[in-house]
């Protein structure tokens, strides 16, 4: 039996309302996290990951809101904390790292002040622990000559430099679930591959959770234990690292591994059609249905429900629903396994 | 004889003095050289301030560059009248990175395809119509949507029209600044297609700026690596992606992320200060040169 999950997210579902009526950015998600476990959140853009994180941190502005669900961390379910209870989560016990480090930091105080500031805001430590523990998690991030470092305005680091202050920002006050989103897209891959490392170790010696939010399938393949597929808002095929990589479930993880460079030098690549849908113009049933090279007749009907593909497997494709596939003349050919034939000799 | 020719390309760009600076000169593309065959895919490789985009962009003179000689079928661009260079740049031309700010969002697809075709005066009204449509379908659009302003297209499908208003003229060579990275993951794929289709039909040549080292390694004849403005290492990317040399191209090639949870790892990293920025080119092996 699996422990219980840090955190489990049921039948999430944030909406934005627009002139044109509400778009479902994040549309009943679920998932969970495991102590200990990265799992990878993988999505173009458009696809709702980014929400996703925000809702956790219960930080969606309007015209945003979270619509429906529950959020259950460590058994309470943070959806219906009050705000100044949610402050005691937020920031320290469930972290955030922003994409952009940059315009994470406030470019007119010291990264040490900044820092410092996160510790005493939670009550962790007096202004001159604050200041030791600031250079301590400095150090702690490989930040060299970090009791001068410490001095600095957020201007004079690198990309990489202040991708690792807010980390040590968000380790701060010992977080038990640190969530990534697109830590190292804006940096150059030697750099990204060092930030990459210090997140696991980090993580193994403080014994986090990460939940890690990419569009990189490198990234995640790297990095997580287990991956959930966004596509348009909903999670479409959800699994342990290695069985998504080996066998992708949904023809979207599939199309996407199958598209990347790779093989003879040269040689087309198998590219998926079409584009990323608007989430306001959503096609009717499965949202990749018009991309899709394996559509048939219920894909259009209605939103495809999560069928076990295995242990710990779930994607929402109705290639793996039995009875339609044996009701659809076309789908006789078209279970799971000769889908998957067809497509590695495509 | 190549196509095009960069021989000792030097870019330097001067820092004003300030209240509390020296006047400081940067060298962004120092004493850089390669050259490029006809028909050919020729990768330029590099992190964020490398010199890459700088390099291509003297090339076609966007930016002047300091010193140096770009040959183009054997005549220097570089001493060419600005009268000269106009009409060079119809058979030289550049797909710029990001779609979405490369377009004008007032103009109408139709407009941006068709002109260069005004600029250089090329035929009738009724002639460039029809050149137009023709481009649109070359680049797998639809001329239904001609009159589309660009922020009516998806990235994938602007980076089409900047690829369609690139060919307008007919071009031989273009360069190709980061054509994708700016684009969906799942739409890349296409976009790459479509290089290389019309590439193959169209006999074009290109000079390929990237930072995706998978992706140079897919399409590329030919790789340079450049490291603080400089080329580190040069050569077939067959040989180059097998055996790197050069301690940067290698930390360079072990950091990127390998989409197999069971890929080995083993990173190499660089220490910038162990790099000796003095040291010149040496042929490693047939065609294969490295700054070690």
């Amino acid at each position: 039996m699996s422990p219980d999950p840090l955190l489990s997210v049921s039948h999430l579902t944030t909406v934005f309302d627009t002139p044109d009526g509400s778009v479902r950015a994040v549309d009943d998600v679920s998932f969970e996290i495991r102590a200990g476990e990265t799992v990878g959140l993988v999505g173009e853009s458009g696809s709702g990951k980014s929400v996703t994180a925000l809702s956790i941190m219960r930080l969606v502005q309007p015209p945003g809101r979270i619509a429906g669900g529950s959020l259950s961390f460590k058994g309470r379910d943070l959806l219906t904390l009050d705000e100044r209870t949610m402050r005691t989560v937020r920031g320290a016990d469930i972290t955030l790292i922003f994409q952009e480090p940059m315009t994470a930091l406030n470019p007119v105080f010291r990264v040490g002040d900044q820092i410092a500031e996160t510790l005493r805001v939670h009550g962790r430590a007096s202004r001159r622990e604050a200041r030791t523990a600031a250079v301590d998690l400095l150090r702690a991030v490989r930040i060299p000559d970090a009791a001068s470092r410490v001095n600095d305005y957020p201007h004079q680091l690198s990309g990489g430099m202040r991708q690792r202050v807010l980390i040590a920002m968000s380790l701060a006050c010992q977080p038990s679930l640190v969530i990534a989103d697109e830590p190292t897209t804006a940096l150059d891959v030697t750099i990204q591959a060092e930030i990459l490392d210090l997140l696991r170790e980090m993580k193994s010696a403080l014994h986090l959770s990460l939940l890690l939010i990419t569009h990189d399938l490198g990234v995640i393949a790297e990095t997580a234990d287990r991956v959930a597929v966004m596509y348009a808002g909903r999670i479409v095929e959800t699994g342990p690292v290695r069985a998504i990589f080996r066998e992708p479930a949904h023809p979207y993880t599939r199309g996407l591994l199958a598209s990347m460079p790779g093989g003879r030098p040269g040689r087309r690549l198998l590219a998926i059609d079409g584009s990323v849908p608007l989430l306001g113009a959503l096609p009717p049933g499965c949202a990749f249905n018009p991309r899709c090279p394996d559509r048939f007749e219920p894909c259009t009907a209605a939103p495809p429900p999560d069928y076990v593909v295995g242990p710990e497997r779930a994607a929402k494709c109705y290639l793996h629903d039995r009875q339609s596939a044996v009701r659809s003349p076309q789908s006789a050919i078209r279970n799971p396994q000769s889908a998957m034939g067809t497509d590695a000799t495509r | 004889m190549p196509l095009v020719e960069v021989s000792r390309l030097v870019k330097h760009f001067t820092r004003d003095a300030g209240l509390f600076r020296a006047r400081t000169r940067v060298s962004a593309v120092d004493d850089v050289s390669f050259s490029i065959e006809q028909g050919e895919t020729f990768g330029l490789v590099g992190e964020s301030g490398s010199g890459k985009t700088t390099t291509g962009r003297c090339m076609l003179r966007l930016i002047e560059p300091s010193s140096g000689a770009v040959r183009f079928r054997g005549e220097n661009v570089l001493d060419f009248s600005s009268r000269r260079l106009r009409e060079a740049r119809r058979d030289m031309q550049i797909v710029f990175q990001d779609p979405y700010s490369s377009l004008n969002p007032r103009m109408r697809a139709r407009q941006i395809v068709e002109e260069p075709l005004i600029i250089h005066r090329l035929g009738s009204r009724a002639g460039r119509q029809e050149r137009v449509a023709e481009l649109f379908r070359l680049v797998g659009l639809n001329p239904v949507h001609l009159d589309r302003y660009p922020h009516q297209f998806s990235g994938g499908q602007r980076q089409r029209i900047g690829m369609a208003r690139a060919l307008a003229l007919n071009p031989s060579f273009v360069i190709l600044d980061e054509p994708v990275s700016a684009l969906d993951v799942s739409v890349q794929a296409q976009v790459v297609n479509l290089l290389m289709d019309l590439q193959e039909q169209l006999k074009l040549t290109y000079l390929f700026i990237a930072h995706d080292l998978r992706l140079v390694e897919h399409i590329c004849s030919r790789v340079a690596v450049m490291f603080l403005g400089k080329i580190v290492e040069i050569g077939r990317t067959s040989s180059l992606f097998v055996s790197p040399q050069h301690p940067y191209t290698r930390a360079l090639l072990s950091a990127i992320p390998v989409p197999d949870p069971d890929a080995p790892r083993q990173r190499i990293v660089l220490d910038p200060a162990s790099v000796d920025r003095h040291v010149v080119l040496r042929e490693i092996a047939a065609g294969h040169w490295a700054a070690i």
